[in-house]
This record gives C-alpha cells, structure tokens and sequence, in this order.
C-alpha cells in the first residue's frame, strides 16, 4: 500500500499532482515553487502524465490560461509564491468568482519589500479575501496529501472553488522528509473525472462566461460565493475523513496537541506547528498546562470550531507569520480574537518569522511562559510582541 | 478561396442584435464578419472594453458561441488556456474529435498596451488561435483615452488641444510589425469596410498552423468626433490614403498588400472628416498634418519594399 520515501515538500506536491491527473497546467517560475514545477515537467517529459504544461510569461498570464483552461473543461492548476501571486491577484478573485476549480500550491515566501526569498505568511494572508480556499501544510506529507485532498475539494459541485496549498517556503518546500505515497491507481480513483456541469468546449451548448454584471445582479452573485464558501467545511471534513479511510492519515479542520486538559494555548499555522509541539511537552514539565491549536484552513475560518476549541482556554496567544500594518497582531490574531468575542479569555499576539527568519522550540517555549504570567498578571491585552526580533 | 456573400447573408449571425453598443459602432461589424467566415465552430473571448461589455450586460448576452472574459490584459492568455485544453481533451477523447476554431478579440488599449505582454507570449508559444485586434486609436470604453495607437495630433481626453498642446504628440506604435516579428503563421490588416477581404482574411487565419493576428480598423464615431453613420466611409478613406494599408503575412516571410489603391488620397481628406483632429487646422498646428503624411508615407513605402523583397525571395526560394 502506502510507500514511504523521502521528498521533499516540492516534490511531494508534485507526485500529488501527477497522480491526481491534470489536464493542463500553467507555470512560471518563483523561488521557491520553481522546483515543483522542475519535478513536474520532469513528469511530463518522461510520459508519466499526460499533462498540457502552458509555460506562460507571467504569473499574470499563469492565472489567466488556467481561468481560460478550466473554464474549457480541463483539471488545471498552477503554483506560485509571493510576488508571483501578487501579480495574480486581479485574477485570482476572478478564477473564484467564475466559480473555477483550480488548484494551486502557493508556497509561502515573503512578499517584497524588501526583497527576500525566504518564507513567511505574508503572500497568501493578502489573499484571504480573494475568495479561494487557503489551507496550511505542516509538513511534506499534508502537502502531498493536502494536494490530493484539493481536487476533491474544488471541483465538488456544492463548492466549485478554487484551492490554495499553503506550505512553507525552504521549510518544507526544501526539505527532505518521510512522506508515505499513495499508489497512483488509488489516487486516481479517489480524485476521480473532472466533468463539469458547464464547459466553453462544449459548442453545441454555447455559454457565455465573465459577463458584466451591473448593480442589478452583482451582489445576487457574491452571494452566492459566500454560500459556496458556507458550505465548503462540510466538504473539507468529509473529504478528509475519506481520505482517511484511504490511507490512515485523517483530516480534520485542525489539529489540537495536548488540548485535553490545556489552559496556556497557542493558535498557529504551517511548519511552526511542529516546533511548537515540542515547546509544549518542555513548558508541561515545568508545570504549565500548555496546548497546541493547528489551524488546517484559513480561508474557510472555523469560527465556531475555534470558539469550541479554545473554551477551556485560560489564555490565549496567537502567532502570526505575517502583519497588518497599523493594527496591532497579524491576521490570524484577530480571526481568532473574533472567534472569541463575547468570551473573557485574553488573546494575546505574537508576531514571528518574517522573511524566513527562524522560529525555535525553546523562543516558543517562552512565549508559553509568557503567557502564563499575563494570565497570572490578569493582562487582558497588551501590543504585539514581537519574537526574536534586534532591538535597533 | 472565395468569399460568397451571397451565401453567407443566409447564415445565422453568431453576435445577436440587441446588444448596447453605440448606434454606428464598427466594433460589432467586426465581430459579426468574422465569426460569418469562419468555417468550423469557434470559441471566442474578448478582452474588457466596449464589445464585452455591451454584448455581455447579464443575464444577456449576443454571442451564440462559446464566449469567455475574464479580464482586460489578458484575452490572449486566457484563450490560450482555452485552446490548450482542446488540444489536451480533444487528444484523451474527452472532447468530440472535430475542428474548433479560437478567437480572442481585444480593443487597441487591451492590444497594443496593457495585453501586449499576454499577446507575445500567446505568439510565441504557437498556439492555434486567431487574435483580432479591433483598433479604435483610443480607450473608448473609460471615455476616449489616449493609447499607443492613438495618431499623432489626435486629441483624447487624456491628450488634449489646447492653448499649449495639439493632441497626442507622438506617432501610434506600429503593433502590426510588432507581431510580424514574432514569425506567427498569419498576420494581416483589415477594415470593415471591404467585407470579402477581412473574411477571406479570417478564413486564411483560421486554417493557418500556427497563431494568426489580425487587426481591423474599426471607427468609434464618439472618440474621433464624426457622424455616427460615417464609420465604414471613414475605415475605406483610411485605406485610400495608406494611412491603413491592407496587407496579409504568410510565413516564412511573404508579405501581399491585398489593396492598391488607384489614386493615394493625401491623408488631410481622411482627417478632415474627424473632429479629433480640428485643431489641426490652425495654423500653428498645420505642421503636424505634414508629420502625420510624412510617417504614411514612410509606412507605405516600407511595405512597398517589403512586399517586393519578400515576394522576390519566395519566389526564388520556391
């Protein structure tokens, strides 16, 4: 059954995407996507799969031959990172509104600038509110496994949205790890056919995609990406609860660590998770009661999940891979302060990381015991702080 | 191959009447001509601009083929993807086994400026598909804005006449040559006002291995300040003054001027008929006039050789 090789985060997403059997795929390079994109034309050039590659001149036009490609009738996908995805940005918003499945590995880098190549979380947080569902990747596994899961995810008819795979630039992207593959029949058979309902292709049955649409119509069409969005965990849970029973890796909307009896928590996305991990069992020992919240999906945001899974909490930290300028706390911080709202619980944010700078068990570890004392100290909300950070 | 109108006014149009374009617009004449000569079915996109939005206002829409917009940049991109999906479900059977024919329509803003970038990489990538640039000389759809095919001394909302300034100061870029440097399967100009050469021109693109471009003169009467029902006159007087000449390129390299004119008109009677160019007629400006002739000229000069020498070296070749 599953084989276990060492990939890395790149690869592991490319053998995902050769074995879920796109039609097209349009590519253009950006450190540090650029190898997924070298293994999976390696793939094509080698007849591994049959795959249309449509190597474009800009992120611009990537977007744009994947809107043209699935709205065709085709299983499309791309893959970017940071600026690359901000050159995208006017048509990811129409990909999602045209209610196109398209898949994309987004592997987080900083977006400039300055200009770095190293990740954070800064490219994809500008995207949230684009209309694509964005889910995070701890590792080379849930990137090879989230990748799989994503088809499932977009093409299903209650959603028809687009997939952003979020994994962390060089992080994972780069590294070498175990990852258990499925066999290619088995994916197949999970992924299964793309058949849209509606396809340019089809010219006995002419539709016209991308209309204008006037004040008479326009919020009737949002509304109807919200409700797709609406109904979309249901999909994500049920597809990943399937997945599970195909491979023994399950998938919830997120993934707690030591929650059971945890009062100091802290909320997180990506790779850090597994560091933080390990700063969790080194606070437990000095008596601190400390837990994990993995966040799997961003975009949708499990409001009430969250709420449900912080409610033991005596304090809360969030840590955030990237800002907002002139608000204190990043993105996640006040998504899950949200998700509180009403509730006395402090939520307390932390930023890190920015441009790949590294994030350590024992940095994690203090922000634990940050935490602690605030609880202790009654500080219902303080700035963000900031962690391993110069004071200059 | 011939066109026989005859036969063809009994076909369906594909672009239905109804749809909000101004009265005498010569975008839709455009469209209609070309979708009337194709010979297979087509699937069509169109850049934003005035053809997409007033065929397309929901829950209406003209076009009785396939039709996707997504954007203003990137029509060529976005067919391109089109077009590569029919090749990649055609060759697993996913598709009927038949012949699609893909057109990509875009205005001159979304042509020679902001979608140039999108239209070289369609070109160089060798996707079978026809582009059609129809090319009113400004950004009529956001009200009349200069572009880079805007003439020289034509006054847009955003190059003006007054006091101190004539209009656009600088010569249109030359977006036909642009794209003959890209060695495509077939580029040509056109006009809608000599249907039988734009069709067959259409017809030629189509069939050609390889991508085509052809780009059509297409009057707007609001942006050059002319009488709505004077579009197809003013398209033919530019095509009598060489101001825009009607040439087909075949590669490898040969290049026919499909029409001569008898007499070439100085292109001051082509102006004369546009308000755009009314201050023109001062006589601080008439210098600009003789500019506008002397770069005609230099085109048409160019083409003329060009003509010769390519025509010479098929023929030795061949």
């Amino acid at each position: 059954m599953s084989k276990l090789i060492s990939l890395t985060g790149n690869d592991a997403a490319a053998h995902a995407l050769r074995q879920s059997r796109p039609d097209v795929a349009a590519a253009y390079p950006i450190t540090p996507q650029t190898e997924l994109m070298h293994k999976f034309a390696e793939f094509v050039a080698n007849g591994q799969v049959d795959t249309d590659m449509i190597l474009v001149e800009s992120e611009h036009s990537a977007m744009s031959a994947a809107i043209g490609s699935s709205a065709a009738g085709a299983r499309t996908f791309t893959a970017t990172s940071a600026n690359g995805m901000a050159l995208m940005w006017e048509m990811l918003y129409i990909a999602a509104s045209s209610r196109l499945p398209i898949v994309m590995p987004e592997v987080n880098r900083a977006l400039s600038g300055p200009i770095n190549i190293h990740c954070d979380h800064s490219d994809t947080m500008g995207a949230r509110d684009a209309g694509w569902i964005q889910l995070f990747c701890e590792n080379s596994q849930e990137a090879y496994d989230t990748t799989i899961q994503a088809f499932r995810i977009a093409e299903h008819p209650d959603v028809l949205l687009p997939v952003m795979i979020c994994y962390d630039g060089f992080i994972i992207s780069h590294t070498n790890e175990p990852v258990a593959m499925l066999d290619d029949a088995v994916v197949a058979k999970f992924v299964g056919e793309y058949t849209p309902a509606r396809k340019l292709l089809d010219v006995d049955n002419p539709y016209t995609f991308g209309p204008l649409d006037l004040p008479e119509w326009y919020f009737e069409h949002k509304r109807q990406q919200i409700e797709a969005m609406r109904k979309a965990p249901a999909i994500i849970e049920a597809v990943g609860k399937e997945f599970g029973a195909l491979s023994g890796r399950t998938y919830e909307f997120m993934e707690g660590y030591r929650m059971e009896d945890a009062e100091v928590v802290l909320v997180a996305l990506g790779s850090t998770c597994g560091t933080a991990r390990e700063a969790v069992d080194v606070v437990r020992e000095s008596g601190i009661k400390a837990g994990l919240l993995k966040l799997r999906a961003f975009r949708p945001f499990p409001i009430a999940r969250v709420r449900s899974a912080l409610s033991k909490a005596r304090v809360v930290g969030v840590f955030d891979r990237s800002v907002s300028f002139g608000i204190e706390g990043g993105p996640l911080y006040h998504e899950v302060r949200s998700s509180l709202y009403g509730g006395t619980t402090p939520v307390l944010p932390f930023v890190y990381g920015l441009g790949g700078r590294d994030i350590r068990v024992e940095q994690i570890a203090q922000a634990y015991r940050t935490l602690d004392e605030a609880a202790k100290r009654g500080v219902k909300e303080r700035d963000v702080e900031f962690i391993g950070l110069r004071d200059a | 191959m011939a066109i026989n109108l005859k036969k063809l006014s009994a076909k369906q149009d594909l672009l239905a009447g109804g749809h909000a374009a101004c009265a005498g617009c010569t975008g839709p004449t455009v469209i209609r001509q070309a979708l009337l000569a194709a010979e297979t079915p087509v699937v069509c996109g169109c850049a934003t601009g005035c053809m997409e939005v007033t065929t397309t206002l929901y829950p209406f829409t003209s076009w009785r083929t396939p039709f996707i917009h997504s954007a203003f940049e990137n029509s060529a991109a976005t067919m391109s993807g089109v077009e590569t999906a029919f090749r990649a479900l055609r060759r697993k059977g996913r598709v009927p086994d038949r012949e699609i024919g893909f057109i990509a329509f875009g205005g001159d803003g979304g042509t020679y400026d902001i979608g140039l970038q999108s239209l070289s990489g369609m070109l160089e990538r060798g996707h079978k598909m026809l582009y059609i640039c129809y090319d009113n000389e400004a950004y009529m759809n956001t009200g009349i804005q200069r572009s880079s095919a805007t003439p020289k001394g034509a006054e847009t909302t955003t190059a003006q006449a007054g006091s101190v300034k004539a209009g656009k100061d600088q010569n249109r870029k030359d977006l036909t040559a642009i794209v003959i440097a890209h060695n495509p399967a077939y580029v040509a100009q056109a006009v809608p006002s000599l249907p039988n050469d734009f069709m067959t021109k259409v017809q030629e693109a189509l069939k050609a291995d390889g991508p085509s471009f052809i780009n059509v003169l297409a009057p707007c009467h609001r942006g050059w300040r002319c009488k709505p029902d004077t579009g197809i006159e003013i398209a033919q007087l530019a095509v009598e003054t060489c101001f825009w000449p009607l040439f087909k390129w075949e590669r490898p390299g040969r290049l026919t001027i499909t029409y001569k004119p008898k007499e070439k008109r100085p292109v001051a009677e082509w102006i004369k008929l546009q308000g755009r160019f009314k201050h023109l007629e001062e006589p601080r400006n008439r210098h600009i006039i003789d500019e506008l002739q002397a770069e005609v000229d230099r085109k048409w000069n160019e083409l003329l050789a060009m003509e010769a020498a390519t025509q010479a070296a098929q023929s030795k070749a061949g």
